[in-house]
């Protein structure tokens, strides 16, 4: 994150310049990534490891999937608030069927949820017209109670072992729970910068009067984003169910905190309309990698808090000071 | 030419020291001259009044005497001594208060609150209720506006609220109030009303800047009119030397005109746009026209007279109360952009910044917007193909970019305007709805653009051509309607159409 070290708003800048500038609100969360990771690399035999990167891409799976949906809304020029509360929804669907039903049909059972409510966030914010920030927020609230009422405020437990193998098992060295992330990841990527869709949702959040104007249904694209942040959000309720094998009512809480700061890290703005899935990625790596140094490290992990903290504004003054010279 | 000088009965003021004067102010906003070199004195309590077309300047000018905007170059002179305000507190410091056309109040709040809001009477951060009060009253005896203090402002129409801010401005012992449009927003009586409160203002010693559209109200509350043309001062006069006549002549002048593309006549054949008795509350009121092929109708209007309302109505963005659209004969109802570009109708919108492109996106995609599926197979768009698409359409259109990949709104004005017509042409539509297609660009392109609409035109498009330039109207159109208060005044054949009967009917001042 070096951008803000970068010029003031002075007028005669030089071409070079502004052409560095845009080299490196482009790419300095990767610059930042790549420094970080190789200073690891060289200060703990550790770090780089296929156990300690499986093991990161396993840990931080499941905020990984939230922080992909996430960027997608942010994108199209919306949050979802509601993330953390609909893990905690899908994740107690996902033990509640688990019991009445079959394993297979529980984890089944949370994506398809997930999808549901994330659909249900869409409609809700389409037909009310509030902002997607407060629509969220309530809904979350509205999710945090549906998943106390599904558990009865108990710890939901499935003892099936087929129950737990998708969250615990892996394959070629790497958890299913970072496949998934992984594979989440490719297909986002794929979305959001080859097919139209995509385009529809960088068009809406950059601009959707203009987006209206153009023929585009705003509402529709942006009802999709809460969908997809919904579906990740079931992904994440059953990985996390499956790999303790048993679920409560608030496992989600606060993860939609940890997933737009990913989001924002990364470098996607927070006024919709610029930014890229893979930097959700790396947004949500780097804070992997920061928590990952400060243990192998044995720094003080209260220190990591600030550390996050001051990226997060960091991420947000220089995507501001960036976009007033436009 | 300017008349003689004031006679001393009917402007008293003239001959005592100006209040305000303004030496050889000029303003650029990007390459566009918005007032060059202009110069006025302003005398202490009379009411000055600043007309002109749209885009003459006059707002402009206005924003510079109340510290809204700065001046390029020029003098600022306020009681003989030189002065240079920053921003609005700084005029307002100096006695200068500004009415903008949005009303600036806090809603929620009482009349009284907003009156003294940021004087309140005070003692070490404690109000004081009944000085409060007080001061308010006397206020409000001084000016006879009986408003109420303890009215919420949201719940005032909009000439209250107007009142409320003239209250702030004394408050605040304004000697200048800018009123910039101030009854654009009211019905007849209110104007009328807000006229007479503008006079009793100048009697009590608060001079007045009234930027206006409407002649007759100027000619009635002004003691001197400046007249604008093209960013210029034309003429400084008593208002009693003026008639509406006199003011537009003065605001058309004698140019020397840009050439324009040689017209030719459109085809004889029936229609292929027709709207009938399209109304919109408040809006539009039972507007009928129709549009041939190959025919450039252009329409001319003031600002706010409904011409852009009438676009979005017949394209369905805004929806449209009654009235019939039809198509080659067959009617039809839009519902919006989607919809009317399947039927072959499109819309370029009047701001491209906010309407029509996605400023942070690159060039290509702005380009592809409203056209993907032309270029994307199974949901999946083509790189190949979208870089084929766009490097032709950059060509035809002259759109030069460093980088089609570079976002649009690294581009010039001109350059973005031509890309705005590039995304809706892609796909060639059959009626083209331009809603000031060349504004806030410079020359070259601009004729680059007229030259362009001219040539699709001759191809056989159909083209509504909205401008508030009225020169470009005359030199393009083959056919101009004019609009006034939602509705469809005249109609003139491009060889009736003059400038002066264009602009008396615009402004509805007897024809000359």
């Amino acid at each position: 994150m070096t951008e803000q070290a970068l010029p003031e708003r002075s007028r005669g800048r030089r071409l070079w310049l502004r052409l560095a500038e845009v080299e490196l609100r482009d790419f300095g969360v990767a610059v930042a990534f790549i420094a970080l990771f190789l200073a690891l690399t060289f200060a703990s035999s550790h770090f780089l490891t296929t156990g300690n990167l499986s093991n990161l891409l396993d840990q931080w799976g499941p905020l990984g999937l939230l922080t992909i949906g996430e960027t997608i809304c942010i994108l199209a020029g919306v949050f979802d608030l509601s993330v953390g509360a609909m893990v905690s929804v899908t994740g107690v669907t996902a033990t509640k069927v688990a019991l009445s039903t079959s394993p297979t049909v529980g984890l089944v059972a949370a994506v398809a949820a997930g999808l549901g409510l994330g659909i249900a966030n869409g409609v809700a914010i389409h037909l009310t017209r509030i902002n997607s920030f407060i629509g969220t927020l309530a809904m979350s609230i509205i999710y945090g109670g549906l998943a106390i009422l599904i558990t009865g405020g108990n710890i939901v437990t499935v003892d099936n072992l087929r129950f737990g193998y998708i969250g615990q098992d892996g394959a070629f060295g790497i958890t299913y729970v970072g496949w998934f992330f992984l594979g989440f990841t490719v297909l986002a990527i794929v979305l959001i910068a080859r097919t139209t869709f995509g385009r529809y949702v960088y068009a809406v959040g950059g601009n959707a009067e203009a987006a209206r104007l153009s023929g585009i249904r705003v509402d529709v694209i942006r009802t999709s984003c809460f969908a997809i942040s919904g579906l990740a959000a079931g992904l994440a309720g059953m990985l996390l169910a499956s790999r303790t094998q048993s679920a409560q009512a608030d496992i989600g809480t606060g993860y939609e905190l940890t997933a737009i700061s990913a989001a924002v890290v990364g470098g996607t703005s927070i006024f919709g309309g610029d930014g890229a899935v893979w930097r959700g990625f790396v947004g949500i790596m780097l804070l992997a990698i920061i928590g990952n140094g400060f243990n192998l490290l044995n720094i003080n992990t209260t220190y990591q808090q600030i550390v996050q903290g001051g990226l997060i504004f960091i991420a947000v003054a220089a995507d501001q000071l960036l976009r007033r010279r436009v | 030419m300017p008349p003689a000088p004031a006679d001393l009965e009917e402007a008293p003021h003239e001959t005592a020291r100006p209040l305000l004067e303004l030496r050889g102010i000029s303003k650029n906003f990007g390459g566009v001259h918005a007032v060059v070199d202009a110069s006025v004195s302003i005398a202490p309590a009379a009411v000055h009044g600043l007309v002109g077309e749209n885009g003459a300047g006059k707002s402009t000018l206005g924003k510079i005497v109340a510290g809204a905007l700065e001046p390029d170059a020029g003098e600022i002179v306020l009681d003989g001594k030189p002065a240079r305000f920053h921003n609005p507190r700084e005029a307002l410091a100096a006695g200068i208060a500004l009415i903008a056309q949005e009303i600036a109040l806090v809603p929620k709040g009482t009349v009284e609150e907003n009156v003294l809001l940021g004087i309140e009477p005070q003692s070490s951060g404690l109000l004081h209720p009944r000085e409060h009060r007080r001061r308010f009253n006397e206020l409000n005896a001084r000016t006879g506006f009986g408003l109420s203090p303890t009215a919420r402002v949201e719940t005032l129409r909009v000439a209250e609220q107007q009142k409320v801010e003239i209250l702030r401005a004394i408050a605040r012992d304004a000697r200048l109030i800018v009123m910039d449009e101030p009854t654009a927003a009211l019905t007849r009586d209110e104007s009328e009303r807000l006229v007479a409160v503008i006079r009793r203002l100048a009697a009590s010693g608060t001079a007045v800047l009234f930027v206006s559209h409407y002649l007759d109200e100027v000619l009635s509350v002004c003691d001197t009119v400046t007249v604008m043309r093209n960013g210029r001062v034309v003429r400084t006069a008593p208002a009693s030397h003026e008639t509406q006549q006199s003011l537009v002549q003065a605001m058309v002048g004698r140019e020397v005109t840009l050439e324009y593309p040689e017209k030719t006549s459109p085809p004889e054949s029936a229609p292929v746009l027709e709207v009938e008795h399209l109304s919109r509350e408040g809006v539009l009121e039972d507007v009928s026209l129709s549009l041939r092929a190959g025919e450039i109708v252009g329409i001319a209007g003031l600002v706010g007279s409904g011409r852009t309302e009438l676009v979005r109505a017949l394209i369905g963005v805004d929806r449209a109360d009654g009235g019939e659209i039809r198509l080659d004969g067959k009617p039809v109802r839009l519902r919006g952009a989607r919809q009317a570009e399947r039927h072959g109708v499109v819309m370029l919108p009047e701001d491209r910044k906010r309407q029509g492109l996605v400023m942070s996106r690159p060039v290509r995609e702005n380009l592809t917007l409203a056209s993907l599926g032309d270029v994307s197979r199974s949901g999946f768009v083509s790189r190949r193909r979208e870089a084929a698409r766009t490097g032709e359409l950059a060509g035809e259109f002259d759109i030069r970019a460093r980088s089609l990949d570079a976002p649009v709104a690294t581009l010039s004005g001109g350059n973005q305007q031509k890309a705005l017509f590039a995304k809706w042409l892609a796909r060639t539509p059959r009626v083209l709805l331009a809603d000031e297609p060349t504004r806030g660009v410079d020359v070259g392109a601009k004729r680059q653009i007229h030259e362009l609409i001219a040539r699709l035109a001759r191809e056989g498009m159909a083209v509504l051509l909205i401008s508030s330039e009225l020169e470009e109207v005359l030199g393009l159109a083959h056919r101009i309607v004019v609009m006034r208060r939602g509705r469809i005044v005249a109609e003139y054949s491009s060889d009736e159409a003059t400038m002066d009967r264009v602009l008396a009917a615009a402004f509805a001042t007897e024809a000359a």
